[in-house]
């Protein structure tokens, strides 16, 4: 095995960076999104539509082809997207083969497999702990804090490690959105692809085994912990 | 105290229809068969459901009316339901003083060691919240709410997933801790022998709708009381413990203080000077047109026939003793008519001292 090259490494810390920036935003946004789809008031049927849709589409990223959705993305975040032009015309850049549009579209793209395993850790938890946590004076804050966290902390950390494992693994979105610029996009997967397209085989064998055993050891480690936190519950 | 509440809400063949002012004093029981709206009207109350277009007001403050919404953690409500609802990531004592530690020290009305105290609380601290037995978590959930210094206690079937030697646990201490604390207390409930025990007043509920509201025992002297639907019919005696006797038996005398008006108890644990209520069911009281010397029932009191009504082929007589106090008899018509019973008529009470609890 030769040492990595600069660019191995600088592939490598642009998608830790990508796949930790993409973790951190996807927790904050699915943990809002997760409890109002797992806690349907059932009176609130004129809301049921809306859930299923909202539902729909957070699964989406699961059945399309990553093309697809990088496709819809480089319409919309490129210069002539609705929101490319928009920030063009208020003096920012489109967001078309930048790091700011593969984020956006890892967060997209990752959506679902942060938000399945908070929904059902919250529907295990029930509505119960959370009413009591409210009737004994507790806000909304104090109630995700001491009550919600420590209760669905499982549901967190596999939440967290499938949307890092997976942003890891992305491909075709960032292809499609991002294209193949050094520092900016060129993550491990597209500098793999590079590699072996230029027939450069063993730098590609290189950086594949590496992705293959990080991934492994970090699935390996949560499923380990999920047991674990388990156990301990019971 | 009082609830002002109104309501108009369909939730698909249910329809709760509520515009009523109930008076909260001491323990309400909120009464009715399974499915009558219940559990829906303690939720309107606690704000775990925004019904829309309701109005809800406790006393003066305004919890719910048009767009203004009180939250629950604001409205300091103490919640027991079912289960006990404990946390299972925390300890017993980080349980007890959950609501303690929350609550502005200005408005706490009690404190933890009285809790503990009241509700014997201390063995259990060296426990797991996941150890303890039905009736000590629901003693602890109990203790919790109160320490929040909650102004109203709702309760929603608390004891009915307990067993009876749990349920027989945790009863006396609501009496005395409602009693102690003054918070007024609303509990839903089914159970005929637990709203006998428990409440000073009834709701009734049905088909979404507040039938009506009794006293005690305006309620149990109702002929077609609903508190006898399911369950035998029975009258409850209001009476405060003395002291054992040589045998054991226990004297209680009557609330309303009435020399000839005592009953014995057999063999119970209950400290001087205490608080009771005696269920007295109809079937174990007899009628005597004269005192009855050589037999062993202990319980002999003097008694004037108010009513005699017909019940379920057999007849309810609604006797008042010396003190006042309302006591039910069921007969079949054949006593009844070797008696020659007429209303009005004073003759003789007796029940067993057994029979009592």
């Amino acid at each position: 095995m030769t040492a990595l090259s600069a660019a191995d490494w600088q592939a490598i810390g642009l998608t830790l960076r990508l796949a930790l920036l993409t973790t951190l935003i996807l927790l904050i946004v699915a943990t809002p999104l997760a409890w109002w789809l797992s806690h349907t008031p059932p009176q609130q049927s004129r809301h049921h539509w809306l859930r299923s849709a909202v539902q729909a589409l957070v699964a989406l990223p699961l059945v399309l082809p990553p093309t697809v959705l990088g496709f819809y993305l480089l319409l919309l975040l490129g210069p002539q997207g609705v929101i490319g032009s928009t920030l063009q015309s208020l003096g920012f850049q489109h967001l078309a083969f930048s790091f700011s549009g593969i984020l956006i579209a890892s967060v997209l793209y990752s959506l679902p497999f942060a938000v399945q395993p908070l929904q059902q850790a919250f529907q295990q938890l029930g509505r119960q702990p959370v009413e009591v946590a409210a009737s004994l004076g507790a806000g909304p804050v104090d109630r995700f804090i001491t009550v919600i966290f420590p209760l669905c902390r499982g549901g967190f950390i596999v939440a967290a490690t499938l949307s890092f494992a997976h942003t890891l693994g992305e491909f075709g979105v960032i292809l499609m959105l991002g294209g193949s610029i050094p520092g900016q996009t060129k993550v491990l997967s597209i500098l793999i692809y590079d590699h072996a397209e230029a027939m450069n085989y063993q730098a590609a064998q290189q950086l594949s085994l590496l992705l293959l055993l990080f991934s492994f050891v970090v699935l390996f480690l949560v499923y380990g912990l999920q047991r674990q936190l388990n156990r301990s519950d019971r | 105290m009082n609830l002002a509440l109104r309501a108009n809400w369909q939730q698909g063949d249910f329809r709760l229809n509520i515009d009523a002012i109930l008076p909260i004093n001491g323990i309400t029981a909120l009464f009715g068969r399974s499915g009558c709206g219940k559990s829906s009207l303690l939720k309107l109350i606690a704000g775990l459901t925004k019904v829309p277009d309701a109005r809800v007001y406790f006393q003066q403050q305004c919890w719910q009316e048009r767009r203004h919404f009180v939250p629950l953690a604001q409205r300091r409500i103490g919640l027991m339901f079912q289960q006990p609802g404990l946390l299972p990531h925390l300890s017993v004592q980080q349980n007890l003083l959950y609501g303690f530690q929350r609550a502005a020290p200005a408005q706490r009305r009690l404190q933890p060691e009285l809790v503990q105290d009241l509700l014997d609380l201390h063995p259990l601290f060296k426990q797991a919240v996941s150890t303890l037995s039905g009736g000590q978590q629901q003693r602890l959930a109990l203790g919790r709410a109160l320490l929040a210094s909650p102004q109203l206690l709702l309760l929603d079937e608390p004891f009915a997933a307990l067993d009876n030697q749990s349920k027989a646990e945790i009863l006396p201490f609501i009496r005395e801790l409602v009693q102690h604390t003054g918070i007024p207390m609303l509990f839903v409930s089914h159970d005929t022998r637990e709203v006998e025990k428990l409440a000073d007043q009834l709701v009734l509920m049905a088909d979404g709708q507040l039938e009506q509201q009794f006293s005690m025992q305006q309620a149990l002297a109702q002929p077609d009381s609903p508190l006898f639907v399911d369950a035998d019919a029975a009258s409850v005696f209001f009476g405060v413990s003395g002291s054992a006797d040589a045998f054991g038996r226990v004297p209680v005398y009557s609330n309303v203080a009435t020399t000839d008006c005592q009953l014995w108890l057999g063999h119970c644990n209950f400290a001087t000077g205490t608080e009771l209520r005696l269920r007295i069911l109809a079937k174990d009281v007899s009628l005597a047109l004269t005192p009855i010397s050589d037999i062993s029932i202990q319980n002999q009191l003097p008694a004037t026939i108010q009513a005699i009504l017909p019940h379920r082929g057999n007849l309810l007589v609604h006797l008042t003793l010396a003190d006042g106090q309302l006591l039910l008899s069921e007969i079949t018509p054949y006593a009844a008519a070797q008696l020659r019973l007429t209303v009005g008529m004073q003759l003789t009470t007796l029940i067993k001292a057994l029979a009592l609890s």
